[in-house]
């Protein structure tokens, strides 16, 4: 049965005590977005998540606006990181069509590839970090250094978040026991969890770089 | 019955409390007699409405308490008195707000002619500083402060020589004299507060807040804090004296200004070196 | 395909009642998603501890933030103590101070937001949605857990060196992490990182409670026919979701400025007459991050109790709840609206002058819909048939509590009154009186109407009304005479009361104490209630209260695992059918068809 689409004003201007209201109300399947919940579950923890990134940037382009602000230099390893995190997110992205029509070797290959990239990029980022750290800039020593090496990590922990279920589903994967469909949802929502977490490194940098 | 007598009894009780006590605002002694009006104007709307609502339900309790032969009224609802009330409410909100909004542009418009004054706080106690006979406060910097400058005046800036220094000590005003508060802070947040001005405003350390306030009425009066600064935040108390033009330039005549402290400082930092 | 509802598919058209206005409605569709898998759990551990049942968790959460809870109403006794009997040097100051930051943590995140969302969530979302089990049970288990982790590190705070923090709940730098606060050392640290974890925490049990509500309800459960607590506990969710974030990056970027020496709120500063090292940091910033959080924080603690009390009213005086759709709109637009308040909390901390009108508006649009709320609830007391059991009498004391502490808002909110009030007793009662009070009657009110589903036994009638009683008349007692003080301008957080010149209030404040300690003590009357009642209560029939929501219509009182037994059950109306014209049952359950109830006249509005 197709459900028709009502806009959230129709919703909320239902009078549920009427008969005829009643009439449709019942034949209602008791949900109200056509997804799944897991993907559902992927957005609100993107809306969140965008939300904590936007609170970070407000605060940064409050807090630069001070007279102690003092830039910091971008190291040539954080283009490098980007490029790897852009790979990375390329990689998901065939994972997930391989694992669409089921090229099972395809999808561990990719699995293994994503989750090498990623590591090399937390690898990568601590290089930073040490190259700056040698450098001396120490987060308690100027404010924009402290949002650098706080934005990196809270990235980071997004990041290191989001490899806990490629482990989980990509052991399911190995061992052989799962629904095709099943499989198939997993790779998808980690697929646009890593393209998230690519977006919000393209604004973390961004910012960074143009200030 | 006993329900709704009880229930009776708060509300109205509420409004006996009200009449029967002696507690109430103190007299004002600023200009802001005008945020006692909107207050009080805010008590009487606020107080109408609760006793309205309160003795309505409390008659609602008493009428429609369980009977059992009655049945309860089938109604989901009825757009025509929800729409009245939102009205009425919607207006009683708006004449709630405008009088207030009309003494908070006065709050934040400083007259000219108002003196400047001010108003630093530390941990825990005030400090004052006027302009001088220049009239402008000199710079400042919390990175100046040092035993020698406790405000941490900039010795460079000329205007900040004449600044008469009023430390650990009351602050004396003029009556009837506009004074703009410019408000310090050197380690937390304070708050300059006087209940019987009203007026209040944090100090906030790198950042120079302010008020203004005409005191209208002689005597003295007791300055609060009212932010949360720490431990001795209770006994951060000063007094300020609201006074005559005769006896607030007596006053004024005795205080000293930046150059003379700092002089003077040098010859006690002068003796105690000599003495070693 | 498997009719997942077991349904004898059976298109009956009962045309004889009413001749023609009732058309064939009985018709259910066959199912079209695959029954949810129920986790079934294996040990003792996974029963009992690590549950993963809602109603379970529920209870957990309960637990834990009604025992945190008696921390933090023992600190208020003590501090009570101090102010009016300052000779027995009970406390000293920063012992006061940390007890004041504690109290107000405590009861505010760890005791309101996690009792109404965590336990009151778990319980009845999935109940009350039709649901066998929220989605993500292992998540809702995880969460639980988190928060229990966090209470330990909160509680861990008073056995550090120097004790927990002295900042006041919010925590505002520079104060919070410099030496003239107690507590600024491991205290702050370990209150940072607590409110890190209750708000990873939460996101995990939020995620679930939106998702069950959206995803998983029951056939027929359109968001329309959802009892008004599911909508307020919903709404309040998307709130926390939306507001916590505020609160961890505030707490995030403070930890760092008292760990690692950063300048995010550090301004260049003295303190102990010693140069910091930090520059340049905006305090007014970590309050405009912390009351972003803070002020639908109100919110979050109000809206639940808003859409219980909506369902005790009902149930107990017998009607629908009037206007329901009002109050779901205005749900909705408090919900909003509380989002672009939050400064009227800083009207005097510094910030631009001008944005007081901007705030003051939009904070005195926000009473619109509360008072809505107000009305409608005493207008569904009009012509009901009130029993005067103990919810409803919290009720009641509820509403008078709720419109008391409500219309003082309108004092604050108006940004020139605000001036001299702020900072003042005033405000203390004002929110004592609407989120403190009036939230806590909800819950009690809660417990002694969902008592009997969780335990099956009543609680007792005679002692919870001796418990409203003392509870609603002394907590009103405590708090109305601080309004006066609040005139009187007596600034709050005071370890010594002020005394004003103009008139004495050392009466004024024995009397509170005294009140606070009789409420303190009476709620022993309670606790041994329920502790009597769970061993040997009275056994409760089935829908001791005759009510229609799904949570009474389990197979089994208290419901098992899985909830529905066999087949879940299929909603036919919305949940306040009391009283229908035509109708010889006073209630009608939701999930009862038309053609059980023939003869039901609704009319149109």
């Amino acid at each position: 049965m197709k459900k028709k689409e009502e806009t959230f004003f129709q919703l909320i201007s239902q009078k549920p005590w009427e008969a005829s209201q009643a009439k449709l109300d019942n034949k209602h399947d008791g949900k109200t977005l056509k997804l799944s919940r897991e993907k559902i579950g992927v957005r609100t923890i993107m809306v969140v998540s965008t939300v904590i990134f936007s609170f970070f940037v407000v605060a940064y382009a409050d807090r630069m606006l001070i007279h102690d602000w003092k830039n910091m230099p971008e190291p040539w390893l954080l283009w490098i990181n980007t490029c790897i995190l852009m790979i990375t997110s390329y990689f998901f992205h065939k994972t997930k069509i391989a694992s669409d029509r089921s090229e099972n070797v395809k999808v561990k290959n990719g699995l293994f590839t994503v989750g090498f990239l990623s590591f090399t990029f937390i690898f990568g980022q601590m290089l930073v970090w040490y190259q700056l750290l040698n450098l001396g800039y120490f987060a308690a020593s100027n404010v924009a250094n402290a949002f650098f090496y706080m934005l990196t990590t809270i990235h980071g922990l997004h990041l290191l978040g989001g490899l806990i279920f490629w482990g989980l589903t990509t052991s399911k994967f190995l061992k052989g026991n799962y629904r095709i469909s099943k499989m198939q949802r997993s790779i998808e929502l980690c697929a646009i969890y890593w393209h998230f977490l690519l977006i919000v490194w393209f604004v973390l940098f961004g910012l960074m770089l143009f200030t | 019955m006993f329900v709704a007598f009880i229930l009776f009894l708060v509300v109205v009780g509420t409004l006996v409390f009200h009449f029967w006590s002696p507690y109430w605002l103190t007299p004002v002694a600023s200009n802001w007699g005008s945020m006692d009006q909107t207050l009080i104007l805010t008590f009487w709307v606020t107080g109408a409405v609760f006793m309205a609502v309160g003795l309505f339900m409390v008659y609602c309790v008493w009428r429609y308490r369980y009977q059992k032969d009655r049945k309860a009224e089938y109604k989901p609802e009825d757009k025509k008195l929800e729409f009245r009330l939102t009205l009425l409410t919607a207006i009683g909100v708006v004449a709630l707000l405008a009088p207030g909004l009309i003494v908070w542009k006065d709050f934040v418009t400083v007259p000219k002619n108002a003196v400047e004054v001010e108003v630093v706080g530390y941990q825990w106690g005030w400090n004052y500083r006027l302009p001088g006979e220049d009239g402008i406060l000199g710079k400042t910097d919390i990175k100046n402060i040092s035993d020698n400058n406790p405000y941490g005046l900039d010795l460079n800036d000329s205007n900040s020589k004449d600044d008469i220094m009023v430390q650990d000590a009351d602050l004396h005003l003029q009556i009837d004299k506009p004074v703009k508060l410019l408000l310090r802070s050197i380690d937390a947040l304070h708050n300059f507060y006087v209940p019987e001005f009203r007026a209040k405003m944090d100090m906030v350390p790198g950042m120079i807040t302010f008020y203004w306030l005409t005191p209208t009425k002689t005597g003295e009066y007791e300055i609060l804090c009212a932010e949360l600064c720490g431990t001795g935040h209770y006994a951060m108390l000063g007094t300020v004296l609201v006074e005559e033009e005769r006896d607030y330039s007596n006053w004024l005549a005795q205080q000293i200004t930046f150059e003379n402290a700092l002089a003077q400082n040098r010859t006690i930092l002068q003796l105690a070196e000599n003495k070693k | 395909m498997p009719d997942e509802f077991g349904y004898k598919i059976e298109a009956k058209v009962d045309m004889a009642a009413s001749g023609t206005s009732v058309p064939p409605i009985d018709y259910v569709p066959v199912a079209e998603r695959p029954e949810q898998e129920l986790y079934h759990s294996k040990s003792w551990w996974t029963t009992y501890v690590f549950s993963q049942d809602a109603k379970y968790i529920g209870i957990q959460y309960t637990c834990v933030a009604t025992a945190i809870a008696l921390v933090g109403l023992t600190l208020s006794l003590l501090m009570r103590i101090q102010l009016a009997f300052p000779n027995l040097s009970l406390l000293d100051a920063s012992v006061y101070y940390q007890f004041i930051t504690m109290h107000g943590m405590i009861m505010v995140v760890f005791f309101l937001t996690a009792l109404f969302l965590g336990g009151f969530g778990n319980l009845l979302i999935p109940l009350m949605c039709g649901a066998r089990d929220m989605v993500f049970p292992y998540v809702n288990m995880l969460s639980f857990w988190v928060f229990v982790l966090a209470v330990l590190v909160l509680v861990a705070s008073f056995f550090v060196p120097g004790g927990p923090t002295g900042a006041g709940w919010t925590l505002y730098p520079p104060q919070a992490i410099t030496a003239g606060t107690p507590g600024n050392l491991w205290g702050i640290v370990l209150m940072l990182v607590s409110l890190v974890l209750f708000v990873v925490g939460f996101t995990m049990g939020g995620l679930n409670y939106v998702i069950t509500v959206l995803q998983a309800r029951t056939r027929g459960m359109t968001l329309m026919r959802l009892p008004l607590s599911i909508w307020g506990i919903f709404v309040a969710t998307i709130l926390a979701l939306l507001a916590f974030p505020a609160l961890l990056v505030g707490g995030i970027m403070l930890l760092l400025d008292a760990v690692f020496g950063t300048s995010f709120f550090m301004p260049a500063s003295v303190s102990m007459g010693e140069l910091l090292q930090t520059e340049g940091g905006s305090p007014i910033l970590f309050q405009h991050l912390f009351w972003f959080f803070g002020h639908p924080e109100v919110y979050i603690v109000a809206l639940p109790a808003f859409g219980i009390v909506s369902d005790l009213i009902s149930v107990h005086a017998r009607k629908n709840i009037f206007g329901y759709r009002m109050m779901v709109w205005a749900l909705v637009i408090i919900g909003a609206l509380s989002f672009i308040v939050w400064a009227h909390h800083m009207y005097v901390a510094g910030m631009n002058p001008w944005f007081g009108y901007f705030f003051a508006t939009t904070t005195l649009i926000i009473a619109v819909p509360t008072a809505i709320k107000v009305y409608n609830w005493v207008l569904t007391l009009w012509r009901g048939n009130i029993h005067l059991t103990v919810p409803m009498l919290f009720t009641l004391g509820f509403i008078i509590t709720f419109l008391n502490g409500g219309l003082t808002g309108l004092f604050l909110g108006n940004v020139v009154i605000d001036v001299p009030l702020s900072d003042t007793y005033f405000v203390v009662a004002h929110f004592h009186m609407v989120m403190g009070i009036a939230p806590v009657l909800v819950v009690f009110g809660a417990v002694y109407h969902w008592f009997p589903l969780v335990t099956g036994r009543m609680l007792d009638q005679g002692l919870g009304k001796l418990h409203f009683w003392i509870t609603f008349v002394g907590a009103y007692m405590i708090y109305t005479p601080m309004y006066y003080q609040g005139f009187l301008g007596v600034p709050r957080r005071y370890f010594e009361m002020y005394e004003s010149s103009y008139i004495s209030t050392v009466g004024l404040n024995v009397f509170i104490t005294l009140s606070a300690l009789v409420v303190g003590l009476a709620q022993i009357i309670f606790f041994y209630n329920v502790i009597r009642s769970v061993l040997k209560g009275e056994k409760a029939e089935k829908n001791p209260w005759k009510a229609n929501s799904l949570e009474w219509q389990t197979p089994k009182m208290p419901p098992e695992h899985g909830n529905w037994g066999e087949k879940l059950p299929v909603v036919y109306r919305w949940p306040y059918d009391f009283s229908v014209p035509g109708v010889d049952k006073e209630h009608i359950p939701q999930n009862v068809s038309p053609s059980e109830v023939a003869g039901a006249k609704v009319e149109k509005t």
